[in-house]
């Protein structure tokens, strides 16, 4: 797994690659409440996350939470195959927002 | 257990079933609402239960009508079938039927010929869709109906109706990611078991960002599942066999399920007596469900405080209520089934014989060791065999009350005779039963039960009037006809009474004269005048009815109750009714006796008959009379020593025993009381079977036969040799004594 995150001003873009389950799930939390405490605005891209399990989804769905608490929009978009075939799977295309259907159209 | 010992067990289930099938008819014509359901349901199982024997001997006659009544029943209890007062005759029929078809297997004669009421029990059955052989078979059809195109239109994509899926509800464990184990995993195994028509994701456990630990799982889901066929319960749950310690777990089943449920449950065979495993075994639970609802229901009773399992199943939602209580009727059943068993058990009337018989022996035996210890002085041997013979004693009792059955079992069966009865001759009945309870030998209770029908539709017959004659005499509009029975001084009395018109004894001895039976003149007490009716071929009746009045019968009951060593008795009172006593003795194998001696022979007399003894006073007057004055009233005696020839003088002092049966009293007299003892009544042999006065002989503890007296014949004689002299001495002295036995309640 590796998150990187892009600054443009305090927007930031996180891009996580690779696998996001429950073996890094520990060290992706830390990384994704560091941003999320930084930025205030974020955008995740999840087009190139390659394996996504339910741990992976809590993560996802936290970030969102506590976004909301923190009054910060955060988008979810560029959803990968793996993390689509979850969130079908969970129904929770509307917990994630519609740019999945954006995102699923440009990608 | 072979073919033919299987066969008679068949005969008495039968027996009870049927009479089980004709109490509910009785009263199913009285209920209303779920009580006639209840009704409807015994008479459904009595002929089910048949049905289902017969089929086990091969009876196919009996299968195929039983199979009818079940049918119509089966209808009348869905509701289908109005009952009606014709439906209901037709039932009655329908049950005496049965009851002469078994008979007629019993006793390996031709079946009676089920024809015409199958063809009327038919009648009500052709409403009914395509015949399908049972019930079950018939559900089965329909749901496969249901569901067939169902699927199709589901594959489609139409809408579907959500009664038909099955709801699970999951609360993963907060360890499971862990344990190597996705919920994501779970959810595609159960998709490939049917279709996933909608899940709902819930994260509201998810917890704040800093408490958070991203190992766990906080996730639960609800999920409507379509099943594909044959997917039961228990399929569903091994889905989620690996988590289920740590997560929650709950499968509702479809509505349509519910109802399949039911069914299973109550077509559940006989056997279990534990909620759980009705529902398990009726697919509504599945056992680790089980395990785990005893296990909070262990949990509670730790925090002291006991629930129910059924309500802790639906609290939990384990299991649908309906289904619960479906459980618990069943439990019901089934405990109703095990209290009949433990009640009870079946045993062959002769090997009970000859139990008694060898407990018999034992009292002859114990009465000889103990006669032996006493003669050798040695106390601690009387002392054991003291302790010895009180166990005798109680063995005694307790195998000859094996033999006993409540009169009950014979009363039972009035309710039916007084319906038929009443319905025949249009007069309104009420039949009350009373001392149920009173017990009496297995023997005697099979023959007192047609002499007691023939008491009681005479009674109806003659006895109860027209409800217009009734009314005018200012009586209730409907008849009651009594039973009782009761015990008194070891004997069983049991009385028919109504509350009539009474007999009229002058019509009763104008008839008795009409046909020759007694002369005109002959001068007879009320009772000789009653007791006219039980002579061979006497009949008052004006009409002759169906029912009774074709004079013969009345000589018959007062036969067969002589041959249990009875007597009959009636009261009468013009204009309000009459009671017929019956009296038989309580049992015929062993008493409690008295035994008194006569120069060197011993006498034993029935304990119970024995009222007081007394010196015979030696300034009797004239020998020639044998009658005391026993405070104030006559007491007619009999010596027993000029009564059986006993050749030896006469001792000084001699003692009077004062016995009674029934209403009437005699002395005997003896040479010397002996004391108690128990008797084991022998019968006497072919020779002496003429002998009057005996009632049978028992062997003493000293090996010696002491002879049994028959005290209502003894008494019987005595007051007969009495009334014979004191008529004579009274037309002598021109004075008229009262005379006991007319003295009458």
């Amino acid at each position: 797994m590796a998150i990187s995150s892009i600054y443009h001003h305090e927007r930031c873009i996180l891009r996580i690659d690779g696998s996001l389950t429950i073996y890094e799930a520990g060290e992706a939390k830390r990384r994704l409440m560091d941003e999320l405490n930084l930025a205030r605005e974020v955008e995740v891209d999840l087009a190139g996350v390659a394996e996504l399990d339910t741990a992976g989804i809590q993560l996802l769905l936290m970030l969102k939470r506590e976004a909301a608490r923190q009054e910060k929009p955060l988008f979810f978009h560029g959803h990968s195959k793996a993390v689509l075939a979850v969130v079908d799977l969970y129904n929770m295309a509307g917990v994630f927002g519609d740019p999945v259907v954006l995102a699923g159209g440009a990608g | 257990m072979n073919l033919e010992a299987a066969k008679l067990v068949f005969y008495e289930e039968s027996y009870e079933l049927l009479a089980a099938m004709e109490a509910a008819l009785l009263a199913v014509e009285n209920a209303a609402g779920p009580e006639r359901g209840e009704h409807l349901n015994a008479m459904f199982r009595a002929a089910h239960t048949i049905k289902g024997s017969a089929g086990l001997f091969g009876l196919n006659d009996i299968v195929a009508f039983t199979h009818l009544c079940e049918s119509v029943l089966d209808k009348a209890r869905e509701g289908e079938l109005a009952i009606t007062t014709p439906l209901i005759e037709l039932l009655f029929t329908c049950r005496d039927h049965i009851g002469s078809m078994v008979d007629a297997v019993r006793c390996g004669v031709e079946a009676p010929d089920s024809g015409a009421l199958g063809t009327q029990l038919k009648s009500y059955l052709v409403d009914s869709a395509p015949v399908v052989p049972t019930p079950a078979a018939a559900a089965m059809v329909v749901k496969q109906e249901q569901t067939g195109p169902r699927v199709e239109v589901e594959s489609g994509g139409d809408h579907v109706v959500s009664s038909d899926h099955w709801h699970i509800s999951l609360r993963f464990g907060v360890d499971v990611l862990r344990n190597g184990m996705d919920p994501i995993s779970f959810i595609r195994y159960l998709a490939s078991l049917g279709r996933i028509v909608y899940l709902t994701t819930l994260y509201d456990g998810l917890p704040n960002p800093e408490e958070m630990d991203p190992e766990s799982c906080y996730l639960g889901f609800e999920i409507e599942f379509q099943a594909a066929p044959n997917v039961d319960k228990l399929t569903i749950e091994n889905v989620f066999e690996f988590i289920r310690d740590d997560s929650k777990v709950r499968i509702l089943p479809p509505h349509a399920h519910i109802a399949e449920y039911i069914r299973l449950i109550k077509d559940m065979p006989e056997g279990m007596s534990r909620l759980g495993e009705i529902l398990v075994r009726g697919g509504a639970l599945t056992p680790m469900e089980l395990d785990e609802v005893l296990g909070i229901q262990r949990e509670n009773a730790g925090a002291g405080e006991h629930r129910p399992l059924g309500t802790l199943l639906v609290e939990e939602r384990l299991a649908p209520p309906q289904a619960v209580a479906a459980a618990l009727d069943k439990q019901r059943e089934h405990a109703a089934q095990k209290t009949r068993e433990h009640r009870v058990v079946r045993v062959d009337a002769t090997r009970l014989d000859a139990l008694i018989d060898l407990v018999g022996e034992l009292v002859i035996s114990g009465a000889a060791a103990q006669l032996s210890a006493s003669r050798s002085g040695d106390s601690a041997l009387i002392e054991t065999i003291a302790s010895l013979g009180e166990l005798v004693e109680r063995i005694r009792d307790e195998a000859l009350s094996l033999r006993m059955v409540p009169v009950g079992e014979i009363f039972s069966r009035f309710p039916r005779v007084v319906r038929d009865a009443s319905r025949e001759l249009g007069k309104d009945i009420q039949l009350e039963l009373a001392g149920e309870e009173t017990e009496l030998d297995k023997s005697m209770v099979d023959k007192l039960a047609d002499p007691l029908v023939h008491l009681v539709r005479n009674a109806i017959d003659h006895g109860i009037e027209g409800s217009d004659a009734r009314r005018n005499l200012g009586k209730a509009d409907y008849g009651t006809v009594w039973l009782n029975a009761y015990h008194e001084s070891g004997s069983v009395v049991i009385e028919v009474g109504d509350d009539g018109g009474g007999m009229d004894r002058q019509r009763i001895r104008n008839r008795a004269v009409e046909r020759g039976l007694i002369q005109a003149d002959e001068v007879l007490n009320d009772q000789q005048v009653l007791q006219l009716v039980f002579e061979p071929g006497f009949s008052t009746a004006e009409t002759v009815t169906n029912l009774s009045g074709r004079g013969v019968g009345m000589d018959v009951v007062k036969r067969n109750i002589e041959a249990l060593k009875g007597n009959i008795e009636i009261d009468s009172v013009a204009g309000e009714g009459t009671i017929v006593r019956l009296r038989v003795p309580l049992t015929l194998a062993i008493i409690d006796g008295f035994r008194v001696g006569v120069g060197q022979v011993s006498f034993v007399i029935p304990l119970d008959m024995v009222l007081e003894c007394l010196d015979l006073p030696t300034d009797r007057g004239s020998s020639q009379q044998h009658y005391l004055n026993l405070r104030g009233e006559v007491l007619p005696y009999l010596p027993l020593r000029e009564l059986f020839e006993v050749d030896a003088p006469a001792p000084a002092r001699q003692s009077v025993v004062v016995v009674q049966y029934g209403s009437q009293r005699a002395g005997l007299v003896v040479d010397n009381l002996e004391g108690e003892l128990q008797a084991v009544i022998k019968p006497l042999g072919q020779l002496f079977r003429g002998v009057r006065g005996l009632a049978g002989s028992t062997i003493l503890g000293s090996g010696a036969v002491a002879l049994i007296l028959d005290v209502p014949d003894l008494i019987n004689r005595a007051a007969k040799n009495e009334r014979r002299k004191v008529a004579l001495i009274a037309a002598r002295e021109a004075r008229h004594p009262a005379m006991r036995e007319e003295d009458r309640p």
